[in-house]
């Protein structure tokens, strides 16, 4: 018993370390872009209007990869750059549930029919969440 | 992409952050200067985030292995198999493609597939991570998004076996 708890802290910290490069590399890019990016230019791309925005969350979030705490990190910083909660929560979502560079994998292991479905649907998924909970975050 | 590619990339990546740093410091000192103190406020906020989400994956890990989550999800037919799949896709730890095999093999043994598309989308509520969540977006908007997920998870698994048409 005592063997397997240590095993299990051990591949978390595994897990953790193997994420670490990419987190960094997330860190190091999100410092650089804040210098280079003035702000103006996330809102320029994020127009305030809850389903375009909400669209180009889902949309950038689709195409990214990485681990969920790479995405808390972005999410939090684009916030913290004026773009809409919308926009972040739609992202935040469809990072994880969309899956197009895991795509081929599910395709295979679960069948086409329905990696490409639920691919789409998580898609549009993100942006009724997004709209969703910023909807009754807002009320409460 | 595959386990070992993907971690190269990661380190590529990084190298390549690394790489243009350098090239900064030489060409443009004030631009790199800016880079890094922001990097380093960004590392010192969230450093402390880190030793949680280890102490609560080691935890998750040895309280649920494949094993014991393939024993209820294969044997609770009906309602309570949505309750087990969103539960179970909430504290499954791990890459998406690590449970690719494992939802494979119960969906031969009969599990429905709006039961595997509810595991993959509650993947996205993660207890672990809930800390940099919290530090990131607020207590408040990370219980209200979490439930607007599985709400959500239970949604589109119907909607996908309408869809698919998968109805065992």
């Amino acid at each position: 018993m005592n063997k397997i708890f240590k095993n299990s802290f051990k591949k978390a910290l595994v897990d953790i370390l193997k994420s670490l490069p990419m987190i960094f590399g997330v860190v190091f890019l999100i410092s650089l872009a804040n210098s280079i990016i003035p702000k103006e230019f996330y809102l320029k791309i994020f127009q305030n209007n809850f389903l375009i925005d909400s669209f180009i969350g889902s949309f950038i979030g689709s195409i990214s990869f990485g681990t969920p705490m790479t995405s808390y990190i972005l999410g939090g910083e684009l916030l913290s750059q004026g773009v809409s909660l919308i926009a972040v929560t739609a992202f935040l979502v469809s990072w994880v549930t969309v899956g197009l560079i895991q795509f081929p994998a599910e395709a295979v292991m679960l069948g086409k029919k329905f990696a490409i479905t639920r691919n789409l649907l998580s898609f549009i998924f993100a942006i009724i969440v997004a709209i969703l909970t910023v909807l009754i975050w807002s009320i409460f | 992409m595959k386990k070992t590619e993907k971690s190269r990339f990661s380190l590529y990546f990084l190298f390549s952050m690394i790489f243009i740093y350098s090239i900064l410091f030489f060409i443009n000192n004030s631009l790199f200067i800016s880079s890094f103190n922001f990097l380093i406020k960004i590392l010192m906020q969230i450093y402390w985030v880190f030793i949680l989400v280890f102490v609560l994956m080691g935890f998750s890990n040895y309280f649920l292995t494949s094993g014991r989550i393939k024993e209820f999800l294969s044997k609770k037919p009906g309602k309570r198999s949505w309750f087990f799949s969103v539960l179970f896709g909430i504290l499954s730890m791990g890459p998406i493609y690590m449970w690719y095999p494992f939802l494979a093999d119960l969906k031969e043994k009969g599990m429905r597939d709006g039961l595997i598309a509810c595991f993959l989308y509650n993947r996205a509520v993660k207890i672990p991570l809930l800390p940099l969540m919290f530090f990131y977006f607020g207590i408040k908007y990370v219980f209200i998004l979490s439930f607007v997920m599985i709400f959500a998870s239970i949604i589109q698994g119907f909607i996908l076996e309408k869809i698919v048409g998968d109805k065992k």
